[in-house]
């Protein structure tokens, strides 16, 4: 009745990576990493697209052949809308035009944006605008920065109480070094940083904490099970024997995304990068960042309290 | 874990089954759809707007246009009260968020003040009980002084009542541009949003909301002229309006109008026979036939003003009464303007003015082109997640795979029946989904080979890896929906889409891998077993 066969073990799952050597010089590159971005981050900023500065964007496909960047340069340089970026897009006939934050409220972002459309008369095609208004951008960046504080909040009060205070401490710590690396890499490269970046932090936020949980999750096992075993080494052999785990379902995350990242289009791409990013960032710190501050923050070890400690006790003494 | 009563795998099957049928619309064309018995589900995935092209527009209603209109009414309605009581006053005008008026008489103040009171209308209603009243009538600082203040709740209930009535305005001036399902809802406290699917030419649609097109037939002042008035100050119950024509000219006109623009029951645009511009053609109802007529018949030889939005359209002569009940309305316009203000005078005014703070639009091609590439990383990324289990995992990685089709058809059908709108990282978030299904078979099979290599039989193995990975489960989707709610909370348009796919995939990826891939490993585990006693996991 069913197909019969088996599948290919990929990972070798006696692996006994010290992790826990690496610890103080991954902490330390970690927090000089989330120096650098917070740096980044006040001195150079982020590249704000129209959802947080205000603005207006607008795609547009010419008729016939490439686009010429230059002349589409020359005829909207004269019109006085201040900064206005003009970047291939995706394709050689596909153009972007950002338009900055025009002075004068909303209806002065219309105007501009209809400046424009004559200006470029009939060559090209309409495929996208985006105007933003003052106001509306104002309230995109205080709920944008809102939706990530109360999400940190909402997974750090889960995991204090599912896990003991100690998980959650390092969970803080490895979630915002995962947040603020992304971030720092959209304003190193000024990647264009809106609203989609921002539900890709939440995502990333989410998946990097699941990989923290299943870390955790075994190591609070493992506390109950090797009892006289020393806390580092125990932290190894949890990590390690998730690792498998952690990899495999990394790498189908990421393939996942690899695919919609190279073939999803232009107006997803950014947001893509970012959770591709954030898959990386975020299965390296449930490794290297939430694992090894346990053995820094010290944990309960005495679990003689609870009633599955009698159970497990057994299996200790045979490890 | 491993034993599963009958109802529940009927239960199991049949949640499969109508996930299936609910989600097979989808596959085909809607005309095939339409055809199809009542008894089958019809509805499909209906796709957002930056899938199927449109424009999305927020609009935000100016509240002290609202203010200023409810104070102006109110200061009227104060000057008919006191005269209609023959209760003498001065200095009758809008201050500082109130209407303030001196009495005359120092013993009339107390009249004054119970007539006034007349004027408050109780909020609320007959279920709720009252909410307190909608204006507050008080003493001013001076004994005479008397002053006419809106409440917070009364100009709540003017807002709401304004939006209610600028979405009934808006949809009635969107309707003339097409059948298309356009949508217009109240956001938040003053805003609405206009969503037109498949509209790519936005201009009309703007020029269509983007004027309040209140119109008014004023009294021009007899011996005043505007320039005059402008530079000293307009007589009480007098107003000076620019020209909608000539830079710079203005008009002295009465303050309340002849005849308002709630008083036509028709507007076309048209040509004139003479000059062949474009003109509005318009006829009044009953009553602004009525009083237009009566007072055309007592102005002959004097010039009338036609306001617009509060600027003079035009200012002609009344050569002779004009008792019909219709007329017309000249003022350089070209045919497409023209043609604007009789949509918008049909539709009726809005009662405050909108402005557009943020409009989204996609075209029709960047539409298309985005389903495609979506589609298009779909199938890849799906297929690799199918493949990357199957090897991984053997038959139980087919058990896994069927699990996330399964899983897949699931969110197409779930959001087909709740008329989810389907985004760009709508697709986004299918494709995320799956990738992180993958884990929670991950780890429930990475469990088991760990027990197996603990030495434990194949059987007890199996269950304790669903056992035990379920609490793992739970764990990790909970934190990964508690972002999706959030994300909902914060988003516009297709930010909503993601965390929308996003929240139904976690459900029902937990159901496929927790509930299906289960039963799938439990028949199979009894198809061994009949077999031989010794089972071997295909791990």
């Amino acid at each position: 009745m069913f197909p019969n066969f088996k599948g290919f073990d990929f990972f070798p799952h006696d692996t006994r990576i010290p992790f826990m050597r690496f610890k103080a010089i991954c902490l330390w590159a970690s927090m000089i990493a989330m120096a650098l971005s917070l740096g980044l981050f006040f001195t150079r900023g982020l590249n704000y697209g129209v959802d947080f500065k205000g603005g207006s964007i607008i795609e547009v496909q010419s008729k016939s052949g490439p686009a010429d960047l230059a002349d589409v340069r020359r005829s909207l340089g004269s019109l006085g809308l201040g900064d206005v970026q003009i970047q291939e897009f995706g394709a050689a006939n596909d153009i972007l035009i950002r338009i900055e934050q025009q002075p004068g409220g909303d209806q002065a972002q219309q105007e501009a944006v209809k400046k424009v459309t004559a200006a470029l008369g009939d060559d090209y095609v309409q495929r996208r605008v985006e105007i933003v208004g003052p106001t509306v951008s104002g309230e995109l960046r205080t709920t944008g920065t809102i939706a990530v504080v109360v999400s940190l909040f909402a997974i750090i009060l889960y995991v204090w109480f599912r896990f003991e205070w100690q998980f959650a401490v390092g969970t803080i710590v490895a979630l915002s070094h995962d947040v603020l690396l992304t971030v720092g890499i959209f304003s190193l490269f000024q990647l264009s940083f809106d609203l989609a970046i921002v539900a890709a932090l939440l995502t990333i936020l989410g998946y990097s904490v699941n990989d923290t949980v299943v870390v955790s999750d075994r190591i609070r096992e493992n506390l109950r099970k090797f009892k006289k075993m020393e806390l580092n080494e125990l932290l190894d052999l949890s990590i390690n024997e998730t690792l498998s785990r952690t990899i495999l379902t990394g790498v189908t995350t990421f393939a996942v995304l690899l695919a919609l990242f190279f073939l999803g289009g232009e107006v997803i791409r950014n947001f893509t990068l970012a959770m591709l990013l954030g898959i990386l960032i975020g299965t390296y710190s449930s490794i290297f960042i939430a694992a090894p501050l346990l053995g820094y923050t010290g944990i309960k070890r005495d679990w003689s309290g609870t009633e599955k400690s009698k159970k497990s006790s057994a299996v200790a003494s045979r490890a | 874990m491993l034993h599963f009563a009958r109802w529940k795998i009927v239960a199991i099957t049949l949640t499969c089954l109508l996930g299936l049928l609910f989600a097979l619309p989808n596959l085909f064309s809607k005309e095939t759809v339409q055809g199809w018995p009542d008894w089958l589900p019809s509805r499909q995935l209906s796709l957002g707007l930056d899938l199927r092209g449109g424009a999305h527009l927020l609009l935000s209603m100016d509240v002290d246009d609202v203010r200023k209109d409810w104070l102006d009414s109110l200061r009227d309605d104060t000057r008919r009260r006191l005269r209609d009581a023959r209760i003498g006053f001065t200095g009758l005008g809008v201050q500082g968020g109130g209407v303030h008026v001196r009495i005359a008489q120092p013993d009339q103040v107390d009249a004054a003040l119970k007539e006034l009171r007349g004027l408050v209308q109780p909020l609320g209603n007959a279920i709720l009980g009252s909410a307190g009243d909608d204006i507050e009538v008080q003493r001013g600082a001076e004994p005479s002084l008397l002053i006419l203040q809106p409440t917070e709740a009364g100009m709540q209930q003017r807002v709401t009542n304004a939006i209610g009535a600028s979405i009934e305005t808006v949809r009635r001036r969107i309707d003339t541009l097409g059948t298309a399902e356009a949508t217009v809802v109240r956001q938040g406290w003053d805003r609405i949003l206009v969503q037109f699917p498949g509209l790519q030419d936005t201009a009309q649609l703007k020029a269509l909301i983007g004027e309040t097109a209140r119109l008014s037939f004023h009294d021009v002042h007899h011996s005043i002229t505007g320039e005059e008035a402008r530079a000293s100050r307009p007589p009480p119950g007098y107003r000076v309006h620019p020209s909608a024509e000539q830079e710079g000219a203005v008009y002295l006109l009465r303050e309340t109008p002849v005849v308002r623009g709630d008083q036509l029951v028709d507007a076309q645009p048209g040509f004139d026979q003479r000059t062949n511009e474009p003109i509005i053609t318009f006829r009044f109802n009953q009553s602004g036939a009525r009083t237009f007529g009566r007072f055309t018949q007592e102005n002959v030889g004097r010039p009338f003003a036609i306001v617009l939005d509060d600027k003079v359209l035009s200012a002609p002569v009344i050569r002779e009464p004009i008792l019909g009940g219709s007329g017309q309305i000249s003022g350089s316009f070209t045919v497409e303007s023209a043609n604007n203000l009789a949509i918008q005078l049909r539709s009726g005014a809005l009662p405050a003015k909108l402005t557009i703070v943020e409009e989204r639009t996609v075209g029709p091609s960047l539409g298309a082109d985005s389903i495609e590439a979506g589609s298009r990383a779909f199938i890849v990324g799906g297929v690799a997640s199918l493949v990357m289990v199957g090897l991984a995992y053997g038959t139980f990685g087919l058990f896994a795979a069927l699990g996330l089709v399964i899983n897949a058809v699931l969110v197409v059908a779930v959001m087909s029946v709740l008329g989810a709108a389907l985004t760009l990282p709508g697709i986004a978030g299918l494709v995320l989904t799956i990738g992180m299904a993958v884990d929670a078979n991950v780890l429930i099979y990475e469990r088991i080979r760990e027990e197996l290599r603990n030495g434990k039989s194949p059987i007890a193995a199996i269950d304790a890896g669903f056992t035990r990975a379920i609490i793992t489960i739970a764990d990790s989707q909970l934190t990964t929906l508690a972002a999706a709610i959030v994300m909902f909370w914060l988003g516009s348009g297709p930010i909503r889409g993601f965390a929308v796919t996003l929240s139904i995939g976690i459900f029902t990826s937990v159901f496929t891998a927790v509930t299906v891939t289960r039963l799938l490993v439990a028949l199979w585990v009894r198809s061994i077993r009949h077999k031989s006693r010794t089972v071997e996991v295909p791990i």
